[in-house]
């Protein structure tokens, strides 16, 4: 029975399955728009920012990680120190995200009775910084050095052998952190996923409140009044980020190659992946001709279609849904938004391309170290 | 609600002025400043250029760039020889009609890619890029082939091998004769 349980587990986890399954589930948990919104309530999602519903995830989370480590496999990755803080990790998302949820829907409750919000203080209530704010901090800080001192004294970080570099470790895995840039590495050329990318994240993420002026919701917590805005954000954060180092921590094993948790690392398990250039698609499955010498004729296809993407999606969506932002934002704060929305998308679409169809390279232009 | 302290800024207490007497004199000010200034930036430059310098050591241990690996035939035809992985850099490979010399640097990020001799590839264990025996790369992310070191025979018949020069295959050097030797 537990055999069985586990390889569906096992199953579930290869990331084009999970991956799916979470973008399906995601707008219903997070609801984008008001029908969302009815199904959100009509199959009660809306009860797990509950006390009941926290506690729900709280046991679901540590009966996983309880049966991981009574499994040989799972409970050899659950064991490392090195992972240690990625379970802290689970935990504490799900933790402040329960938080931010259940506070959020307690205040829209409270806003669509008229009341004020949780946060509200009449103005002539004040805390003051000294001593008040700053003993609480004084307080937490010295409760984390604790914490941290026990850990490392509890857990030692292991010590390896000197670096050698004609040796990688198999897998080579970069810190718990950075789990989400490797695992982006794997669909892209190093200079889009190592500097391109993290670049635009952390400028995204600096311009979104000069690209997001709507002054709902800042100072208490709230859903309903930003539920679009929140949904962007937690798909980028939830899904991009802390599902792929999730990914990159339990789902990745020797030879970079996919592993359910409950499944033995065997270094030898043989994944054929060849990858096709999207131009080889083009010119030699489909055309029948061979590759053309120029590459950028060679490219076109995909030069053209990433045109397209980023330069007809922005203005389909103003003529189409997204009409009352354009009117809102003006026109540049909307193309930026757009413009970095998109970027975000073509993760999740370059993982599918190469998932369904192995593709390496929708624009593949060694020569001139070019590739998307 | 307990009454609280009310703090000192907010009752409004007109600040003192100096008196001319106290403060400095502006021209002898911004003199000083001028000096201060001057030696901040010649201190800072100083430092940075000692940390430029510090970049390019007087003497490199490495091993020499170009160096002799034996006779053609102690290499077997088929065989991917890693016996000089760890300290060259390097795979020798002879197949039916000659020698080469493929980097072990993943073309992608870096990684040094593991031979998996049952499945006939090298396969990276860092983004899981995998290379064929002649060094193209089919799997993974790496966008082109392995590179190749320059190869060729000694006087007394000892194969050289020469890292300083390289051949890329997307930029068609591979056919270049010392790319593979002939054997
Ligand atoms: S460094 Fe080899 S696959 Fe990324």
């Amino acid at each position: 029975m537990l055999d069985w349980l586990k390889s569906v587990v096992d199953f579930i986890s290869t990331p084009s399955i999970s991956l799916t399954l979470i973008l399906l589930m995601f707008p219903f948990v997070f609801p984008p728009t008001a029908w969302f919104e009815t199904w959100h309530r009509r199959l009660g999602l809306h009860n797990l920012w509950t006390n009941r519903g926290g506690l729900v995830m709280f046991s679901v989370i540590t009966l996983i990680f309880v049966w991981g480590f009574t499994d040989v496999n799972f409970s050899k990755i659950l064991g490392k120190p090195d992972n240690v803080p990625i379970m802290i990790l689970i935990y504490s998302v799900f933790f402040f995200l329960w938080l931010a949820m259940k506070s959020a829907y307690e205040n829209d409750a409270h806003i669509a009775a008229g009341e004020p919000v949780q946060e509200y203080y009449p103005p002539e209530d004040k805390v003051l910084v000294w001593p008040d704010l700053v003993y609480i901090e004084l307080i937490a800080l010295i409760l984390m050095m604790v914490f941290l001192l026990v850990w490392s004294i509890g857990l030692p970080a292991p010590l390896e052998e000197p670096a050698n570099p004609s040796l990688s470790p198999n897998p080579a895995k970069a810190p718990w952190y950075f789990l989400g840039l490797q695992e982006m590495l794997v669909y892209f050329d190093p200079w889009l996923a190592g500097v391109v990318f993290p670049s635009l994240i952390i400028v995204g993420l600096m311009a979104i409140p000069y690209l997001d002026s709507d002054r709902k919701g800042s100072g208490y917590y709230s859903f309903a009044g930003r539920r679009t805005a929140v949904f962007v954000f937690l798909f980028g954060w939830l899904v991009l980020w802390v599902f792929l180092i999730v990914v990159g921590t339990f789902f990745r094993g020797p030879n970079w190659n996919f592993f359910g948790p409950f499944e033995e690392w065997s270094v030898t398990k043989v994944v054929p992946l060849i990858n096709i250039n999207l131009s080889e698609y083009v010119w030699v499955k489909l055309l029948r001709v061979g590759l053309p010498a120029n590459p950028l004729v060679r490219e076109s296809v995909g030069i053209i279609m990433l045109v397209l993407y980023f330069g007809l999606t922005p203005v389909m969506l103003a003529r189409g849904k997204l009409r009352p932002l354009l009117d809102k934002l003006g026109s540049i704060r909307y193309s930026l938004i757009i413009f970095l929305a998109l970027a975000m998308v073509l993760l999740p679409i370059k993982m599918y391309l190469r998932w369904t169809l192995n593709l390496h390279y929708i624009i593949s232009i060694p020569e001139a170290f070019f590739n998307i | 609600m307990s009454e609280k302290p009310i703090p000192r800024a907010a009752l409004n207490t007109p600040q003192d002025e100096l008196s001319p007497a106290e403060s400095v004199k502006r021209k002898g000010f911004i003199s000083w400043l001028v000096v201060g200034w001057v030696a901040f930036a010649s201190a800072t430059g100083t430092f940075l250029a000692m940390i430029v310098r510090f970049l390019f050591p007087n003497v490199l241990f490495e091993p020499p760039q170009s160096f002799k690996i034996g006779f053609p035939d102690d290499f077997q035809i088929g065989v991917v020889d890693e016996r000089f992985k760890a300290l060259r850099g390097i795979w020798v490979i002879r197949d039916s009609e000659g020698i080469y010399v493929l980097s072990t640097v993943c073309t992608h990020l870096g990684c040094t890619p593991n031979w998996l001799r049952t499945e006939g590839k090298f396969k990276c264990p860092c983004h899981g890029s995998g290379f064929r025996k002649s060094g193209i790369n089919f799997e993974g992310p790496a966008p082109r082939p392995l590179e190749r070191y320059r190869i060729v025979l000694a006087e007394n018949g000892q194969i050289i091998v020469d890292k300083s020069i390289k051949f890329q295959q997307e930029k068609g050097q591979w056919s270049h004769p010392e790319a593979f030797l002939k054997v």
